[in-house]
C-alpha cells in the first residue's frame, strides 16, 4: 500500500492529486499517515506504529484505520 | 492627502451572474478621498474577485449567514483583530438580514455599516409589492399570492392574459392560460413553496436605476439605465445610461418617503403609455454599479463616507449615453493560492 | 514515555466554488452540562437516551413571556398549552406560575383537573368534546370554545337541562396575510359564519358568551398577523356589543409563536429569523388599545402559548452506537434517538452537539437514529466532529410536542427527569418496562 506518485501533501494538510486535479484536506494524525505511506507500507506496520504512538485503544484505532484507508482507496490516491 | 482606510466587501462572484463586490472595489479604488486596504469577504473558495490582480489585498473566508449570525459575526471579529476594518459593505440579497440584525454588534467593536433598516428592508420584499405600492403611491403591477389550485380557477376574475407566474424568492414564468399556471404552480411550488405570486403582465421596456440614500429622505445619487442586451439568467451584459426624467423623479420621492438608508436598485417597466410600474427594488447596490461610477456618481465612495458620519452632498449631474458592456476574462490562478484559501481559509495574492 | 492524545484520522474532499449543502467548516459547540449537570452522569444514572427539562428554564421563559404582555397592557393570562408538553410535572410548572390550562381533549381536562386546576380555569379548545366532556365542562364552570355547529347545538341542548349557563367563547378562522391559512377549526370570518354563530349564541340566551378566540396558525415569524387577528376579533367584539349591548370580557389570541429552531428549507437560522415575545406582543396589545374598544372597560388577553415557552427547556440526550461509511464514502452515525422519540426531526432540522467539546475537524456527516426503518433520519446533512460508539450527544430545544407525539415502536420509551432550580434531578416519567405492555395487552384464551 502506496500513496500515488503524483500525490502532493503540505504541511498545512492540503493534498493535490495531479493525476485527477481533486484536493483534500486531512487532520493532523491523517497528514501524518500519508507521509507515513509515501513508503510501501502494510496496514499492520501502520497500525504498530501509530498504536504505540497514541493512547488509544486497539479496536477504536483498528476501525478508525480501516476506515481512512478504505477512503484514500475510494479517492483513489493510494495504490493497494 | 488620501484618508488610509479600511474596508471589508462580500460579494466578489464575479461569474456571469455576478455580484457587486467588484465593481464597488474599483469605486473605492478610483476614489480621490480614500487610500483602502480592501479586505474580501468570500462564502467560496473560488470567488473571481478573489484572484483578480489589484482588487483585494487580503481575502478571508466566512461561513454562510445560513450557519446562524453568531458563527459569522465571530469570524468577522476574528478578521477584525487583525485587520481592523472601518467599514463592511456586504453585498448579497441573502447576508443582508443577518448584517441589518448584526449592525449594532459591529458598530460596537467599530465596524460601520451603512444598511437599510429592517423595516425599510422587510416591507419591499416581494411579497409585499402590493401593500408598497398603495402605501407609497407607486404603481405595482395587480399580484396576488395563491396557495392551491382552487385559487388558480379564480384569477379570471382579476387578471387578464398572459400574466406571470413568480416564485417567493427567484423564478418567473409567463402563463398564457390556466393550464400553463398550474404547470409553472407546480414547478415553482416545489421548489420555493409557497406561496406562489400571480402578477399582472405588464407590457413595456425595463428601466433600472441604481439610487443610493442617506436615510433622512434625500437622494445622493441615482442613475437611471436601459439593459441593451441581457443573458440567458436574465441579466445585463450591457447598458446605456438614458435621460428619464420621470424615473428619476419616482426614485427621488420613493427615497424620501421611505428614507432609505443605503444602496438601492429599482426594477421598473415603463409602458408605451408613458406609466411606470415597479416590479422590484433590490435593497442594496446592483453589480452595474460601476456604469454610474464611469457615469459621474461614484456611489460606492459616497456610500463609505456615509457610513464614516460625513456628509455628503448630492451628485447633481451623470453623463447621459456612457455604456457598459460586460466580459469575461480568464485568469491564471495557481494551486497553491486554492490551498492557502482552503486550508487556512486566508489568501494574499 | 508518554503516548499521544488520540484524534481519528479524517480527509475531506475540498470541493471548488460550488455551494454545498453542508456550508463551510465551522467549530462545532459543545454542550456538557445541563444546568451545571454533567451530560455523562445523567445518563449513566438514567440510562441512555433520555429527556432532561430544565425548571429554570421553564420559569425563566415564563417569565420574560408574561412580562412582554403585563408591560404593555393590563389584564393578561396565559394558559399553558397541554398538547405541547402535559407531563404533570410540567403542567404543574406552569400553574403555579399562575398559568390557566387549555386542553384539547377529554383527556387533558382530566389532566388539568388531577393537577389542581379549578375548573373555570380550564379553556376547553378543539373540534373533539363528547357530549360527557361537555357536561362536565359546564358543570365545573370551564371556558368552551366552540369549535363548530355540530357542537354549538349540543351545547345548546345540554344547556337545557343544566343549573350552569355555559360559559362559551367561539374559534374563529380568518385571513391574516399568512400561508397556509388555517380554516378548518371553528367559524370563518370573511365570509360571516363567526358572525352567525354569535347571533345563534345570544339570541338563544341559554349560552353565556364570555370570549373570542383565534389561533391563526403554527410558527408564525413575524408579529403582523396577529394584530390582523386582533384587530377582526376587535371587530366582532364591537359589533356584539353594538347589536346585543353585551361586552366580551376576553380575547383569546391562541398560540403559533416561533421558537429557536430552524425549520427545514429555511435559508436562515431559526436564531436569527425568531420573532421576540415583546414583537408578538406589541403587535397584539398596540391593536387593541389602539382600537375603539372601551378603555375603561378592556378585555383580559389570554394566551395559550406552548412551543414558544417550552421548547428551549427541553433537551434529549443520547449515544453514538456506531460508525459507519455509506456507499457513496459519506460518513454516518447512529444515535439511540430515533425520530419515534424526536417527532419534531421532521420539520426541524435540529441543533445537535457533541457533550464534550473536540476538535475544530469536522466531516460531513448524516445522523441516523436506531429504528429499523429508512425514514429515521435525524439529521441528513451535517458538519460533525467525530465521536466514537459510547460518547454522548445533546439535540436542545425539544421540550415542545416530543414528550406528547412520541411513537412507542420497538422498544420502551426511555425516563425523563426534570432538574429543579436547586440544581437536583427528579424523574417525572419512568422509562416503561414489559409490565407497562402486559398490563394493557390481552391474549385470547384460546391462543394460550
Amino acid at each position: 500500500m502506496k500513496l500515488k506518485s503524483n500525490v502532493a501533501i503540505s504541511d498545512s494538510g492540503f493534498v493535490f492529486d495531479a493525476n485527477t486535479g481533486e484536493s483534500y484536506s486531512l487532520n493532523p494524525i491523517g497528514i501524518e499517515i500519508l507521509n507515513e505511506l509515501k513508503q510501501s507500507k502494510i496496514t499492520e506496520d501502520l497500525f504498530a506504529y501509530l498504536n504505540n504512538k497514541y493512547e488509544v485503544a486497539e479496536f477504536t484505532l483498528e476501525q478508525n484505520l480501516m476506515d481512512f484507508l478504505s477512503q484514500l482507496k475510494q479517492y483513489g490516491i493510494i495504490d493497494e | 492627502m488620501k484618508t488610509k482606510i479600511t474596508i471589508a466587501i462580500t460579494g466578489l462572484n464575479n461569474t456571469d451572474n455576478p455580484g457587486p463586490g467588484v465593481p464597488v472595489i474599483r469605486g473605492i479604488r478610483e476614489s480621490e478621498a480614500f487610500d483602502a486596504r480592501i479586505i474580501g469577504l468570500a462564502y467560496e473558495n473560488l470567488e473571481p474577485g478573489i484572484y483578480i490582480p489589484g482588487i483585494i489585498d487580503k481575502t478571508y473566508q466566512i461561513p454562510y449567514p445560513s450557519a446562524g449570525s453568531d458563527e459569522l459575526m465571530q469570524r468577522i471579529f476574528q478578521i477584525h483583530e487583525l485587520e481592523h476594518i472601518d467599514v463592511l459593505i456586504p453585498n448579497f440579497d441573502a447576508e443582508l438580514f443577518t448584517f441589518i440584525i448584526g449592525k449594532e454588534r459591529l458598530a460596537e467593536k467599530g465596524i460601520r455599516t451603512f444598511l437599510p433598516t429592517l423595516q425599510q428592508f422587510e416591507e419591499r420584499e416581494k411579497t409585499n409589492l402590493p401593500e408598497y405600492g398603495e402605501k407609497y403611491k407607486i404603481k405595482v403591477p395587480n399580484s396576488k399570492a395563491i396557495t392551491s389550485y382552487h385559487d388558480i380557477n379564480n384569477l379570471r376574475q382579476e387578471f387578464d392574459y398572459p400574466l406571470l407566474v413568480k416564485g417567493k424568492f427567484y423564478d418567473a414564468y409567463l402563463a398564457y392560460n390556466p393550464e400553463q399556471v398550474i404547470n409553472h404552480f407546480n414547478k415553482i411550488s416545489a421548489k420555493w413553496g409557497l406561496p406562489v405570486i400571480i402578477q399582472e403582465f405588464v407590457k413595456g421596456t425595463e428601466v433600472n436605476v441604481i439610487a443610493l440614500g442617506d436615510g433622512n429622505g434625500n437622494t445622493i445619487g441615482a442613475v437611471p439605465m436601459r439593459k441593451q442586451y441581457i443573458t440567458d439568467k436574465g441579466k445585463a451584459w450591457g447598458g446605456i445610461t438614458v435621460s428619464d426624467q420621470k424615473m428619476l423623479d419616482i426614485t427621488t420621492k420613493l427615497i424620501s418617503e421611505t428614507k432609505w438608508r443605503g444602496g438601492m436598485e429599482l426594477e421598473m417597466i415603463k409602458t408605451s403609455q408613458g406609466d411606470y410600474y415597479l416590479i422590484e427594488i433590490n435593497p442594496r447596490i446592483p453589480a452595474w454599479v460601476y456604469l454610474a461610477i464611469g457615469a459621474g456618481q461614484n456611489m460606492p465612495e459616497a456610500l463609505v463616507q456615509m457610513a464614516l458620519g460625513k456628509e455628503v452632498k448630492p451628485f447633481t449631474k451623470y453623463d447621459i449615453g456612457k455604456m457598459f458592456i460586460r466580459y469575461s476574462w480568464d485568469m491564471i490562478g495557481d494551486i497553491s493560492q486554492f490551498e492557502q484559501l482552503s486550508i487556512n481559509g486566508e489568501l494574499e495574492l | 514515555m508518554s503516548k499521544l492524545a488520540y484524534e481519528r484520522p479524517i480527509i475531506n474532499k475540498i470541493n471548488a466554488g460550488v455551494p454545498d449543502k453542508y456550508g463551510m467548516q465551522t467549530q462545532v459547540g459543545s454542550i456538557p452540562y445541563i444546568d451545571e449537570i454533567p451530560v455523562e452522569k445523567l445518563l449513566s444514572e438514567y440510562g441512555s437516551p433520555l429527556y432532561a427539562v430544565s425548571e429554570k428554564i421553564i420559569r425563566r421563559k415564563y417569565r420574560e413571556a408574561h412580562k412582554a404582555f403585563s408591560s404593555r397592557y393590563p389584564k393578561v393570562q396565559f394558559a399553558w398549552s397541554y398538547k405541547t408538553n402535559y407531563l404533570d410535572a410540567i403542567c404543574k410548572v406552569y400553574h403555579s406560575e399562575g398559568s390557566w390550562a387549555e386542553v384539547v381533549s377529554g383527556f387533558e381536562y382530566d389532566k388539568a383537573i388531577l393537577n389542581g386546576v379549578e375548573g373555570h380555569h380550564i379553556i376547553f379548545n378543539g373540534p373533539d368534546k363528547s357530549e360527557e366532556d361537555l357536561k362536565k365542562a359546564v358543570e365545573n364552570k370551564s371556558l368552551i370554545h366552540i369549535d363548530h355547529f355540530d357542537e354549538l347545538y349540543m351545547l345548546l341542548a345540554i344547556a337545557d337541562s343544566s343549573k350552569e349557563r355555559p360559559k362559551v367563547a367561539i374559534r374563529i378562522n380568518m385571513d391574516t396575510g399568512i400561508h397556509p391559512q388555517w380554516d378548518r377549526f371553528g367559524f370563518n370570518y370573511e365570509n360571516g359564519e363567526a358572525w352567525n354563530a354569535l347571533n345563534r349564541i345570544l339570541v338563544s340566551k341559554k349560552l353565556d358568551l364570555v370570549g373570542l378566540h383565534t389561533h391563526i396558525g403554527t410558527y408564525i415569524m413575524s408579529g403582523a398577523p396577529y394584530a390582523v387577528a386582533t384587530s377582526k376579533l376587535i371587530d366582532l367584539a364591537l359589533r356584539v356589543d353594538e347589536k346585543f349591548n353585551h361586552k366580551i370580557k376576553y380575547l383569546d389570541l391562541g398560540g403559533g409563536f416561533a421558537s429557536a429552531n430552524t425549520l427545514k428549507g429555511a435559508y436562515l437560522s431559526g436564531k436569527d429569523t425568531c420573532p421576540s415575545y415583546a414583537d408578538y406582543a406589541d403587535a397584539i396589545t398596540n391593536t387593541i388599545l389602539n382600537s375603539e374598544l372601551d378603555p375603561n372597560n378592556l378585555p383580559t388577553l389570554i394566551l395559550e402559548t406552548g412551543r414558544a415557552l417550552v421548547d428551549e427547556a427541553g433537551y434529549i440526550l443520547g449515544t453514538v452506537l456506531a460508525n459507519k461509511r455509506l456507499a457513496d464514502g459519506r460518513r454516518s452515525m447512529i444515535i439511540d434517538i430515533g425520530i419515534n422519540m424526536l417527532f419534531t426531526s421532521f420539520w426541524y432540522d435540529h441543533d445537535m452537539v457533541p457533550a464534550k467539546p473536540k476538535s475544530q475537524f469536522t466531516e460531513d456527516t448524516s445522523i441516523y437514529g436506531p429504528l429499523c426503518m429508512n425514514i429515521d433520519v435525524i439529521r441528513s446533512a451535517i458538519r460533525f466532529p467525530s465521536l466514537e460508539k459510547g460518547e454522548n450527544v445533546v439535540i436542545p430545544r425539544i421540550g415542545a410536542y416530543n414528550m406528547t407525539q412520541w411513537l412507542q415502536f420497538i422498544t420502551y420509551r426511555p425516563n425523563i427527569v426534570l432538574i429543579d432550580q436547586e440544581g437536583k434531578t427528579h424523574v417525572i416519567r419512568k422509562k416503561e418496562t414489559m409490565d407497562t405492555f402486559k398490563a394493557q395487552e390481552i391474549s385470547p384464551k384460546y391462543l394460550g
